[in-house]
């Protein structure tokens, strides 16, 4: 069981932030996320693109964002449960709460703070007939173990780096690698494309394009798939089909925990301290919905410091504690490392 | 003169809507849609990175072609047609006053 503060749920930018503001107040954080790295939509949808509404950040790549917050919050050690969904939430009789996750690993905390964005990151599934059914019978949309996929006949379907990234490590052991894509143009790394154009004129793998895969076959286990390429349909056997098409977020198991939604987001009281309607659990970021609500990076991380100040309250309900300046205080982690403004220096001039 | 439009959204449902648009805001169709509390997502903000704003234009407005970016996205999103558009890239303008569109199904 792993034991914290405050247990964060989703580790993007404002989950992050919280990180440092309740470090501050010398709680401790543990994040947990469903992706298998910290930064969120920042890191999974668009690293590379600049954010211009960072207050003192003229412009800054939401890959960096990420990357510096990870250093603003190093000295408060947060721990992670990444590639990880939280699950279920349970109440004990001692006012804690504990979170499990997909994977069976359990958390517990007095106070939990959802950061969750837009939810769970999840596998875009292609609109096929019986998809369901071939899940993890033939069909998988995220590569755990490259192992299983030695010496079979794999299909990749996409046009991303994840489809080009995984024809290029799967060639090496499967017994064919087929990617289907419906244009010609592929969106990925330069050296990526090159790599699998490269593959193509080698025969060592097969590209279908422009294509897409239209009908699955199979009895218990998928067998084949239907292929249409401009007007003609062909059949190809094969022992695993596996659609990249990204991820998309879905509030997930998290809708189902007694809190008030609304517009697939959690109710909160903006009017003190982000508080859900059950005591002790907070909902901040892009999460969150109250009367007014912007789903911006900056009014995260105000929720964030907000909550982090109630939680506070909440864990030690008897002892005083005011605002505290950085540039008064300075920030000392956990880590025994401490940051403190320069004294000036006072000398006479004679 | 009022900088405004109209345009005919038909819903998921079926239901017709008539969205007036300003042309002045530097508005989008996905962002009309959201401001209409239509059941558009627009999960990536807008930046032709997701595809929950799809829609069909079922008028024959001349709309600006497809960038890189949009043709990416769509040759990745699903129940996609000729007609196939992301609404996040359909600026408001006059020269689309009238516009006919459908949502795709959601994914």
């Amino acid at each position: 069981m792993i034991k914290t503060d405050i247990l964060i749920i989703g580790a993007g930018p404002t989950g992050l932030f919280a990180v440092f503001e309740a470090g501050l107040l010398k709680l401790k954080c543990h994040l947990i996320d469903s992706l298998p790295m910290p930064g969120g939509q920042c890191a999974e949808i668009y690293p590379k693109k600049p954010i211009y509404d960072i207050p003192s950040h003229p412009e800054i790549l939401a890959g960096d964002l990420v990357k510096n917050l990870e250093q603003q919050i190093a000295p408060f050690q947060p721990g992670y449960t990444l590639g990880e969904s939280a699950v279920s939430i349970e109440k004990t009789k001692d006012d804690q709460f504990i979170v499990t996750t997909d994977k069976g690993t359990q958390h517990q905390a007095p106070v939990v703070a959802i950061a969750g964005g837009l939810g769970t990151f999840e596998p875009r599934k292609p609109p096929l007939e019986r998809l369901d059914f071939f899940e993890n019978k033939g069909i998988n949309y995220i590569i755990k173990d490259p192992e299983i996929y030695r010496d079979k006949r794999i299909v990749i379907a996409g046009g991303g780096d994840s489809a080009l990234d995984w024809t290029i490590f799967l060639e090496k052991i499967a017994s064919s690698v087929t990617l289907i894509h419906r244009r010609n143009e592929f969106r990925g790394a330069l050296d990526s494309v090159e790599k699998v154009q490269q593959l193509k004129n080698e025969a060592k793998i097969q590209l279908i394009t422009p294509a897409e895969v239209i009908a699955l076959e199979g009895e218990t286990t998928l067998s084949s798939l239907s292929i249409k390429r401009e007007e003609n349909t062909h059949q190809l056997e094969c022992d695993y089909f596996i659609p990249l098409f990204g991820l998309t977020p879905k509030l997930g198991p998290i809708a189902k925990w007694g809190l008030e939604i609304e517009k697939n987001a959690i109710k909160v009281d903006n009017t003190l301290d982000y508080q859900t309607n059950i005591p002790g659990i907070y909902a901040i970021g892009d999460v969150n919905t109250y009367p007014g609500k912007l789903k911006l990076i900056l009014c995260g991380f105000h929720e964030a410091t907000l909550m982090c100040q109630s939680a506070f309250k909440r864990i030690f309900p008897d002892k005083r504690n005011v605002l505290k300046y950085t540039t008064v205080s300075g920030v000392s982690g956990f880590d025994g490392s401490s940051k403190q403004a320069a004294k000036s220096t006072i000398k006479t001039i004679e | 003169m009022p900088q405004e439009i109209t345009i005919h959204l038909t819903d998921r449902e079926g239901v017709h809507h008539e969205l007036i648009a300003p042309t002045d805001m530097q508005m989008n169709l996905m962002e009309i849609c959201k401001a209409y509390e239509l059941p558009v997502e627009g999960t990536c903000g807008g930046m032709a990175m997701c595809a929950s704003c799809q829609c069909y234009v079922e008028s024959d407005h001349v709309l600006p072609e497809r960038s890189d970016d949009e043709e990416a996205m769509l040759s990745e999103a699903f129940f996609v047609k000729d007609n196939s558009r992301l609404g996040c890239q359909i600026q408001m303008n006059d020269s689309i006053d009238g516009l006919k569109v459908s949502l795709a199904p959601s994914e």
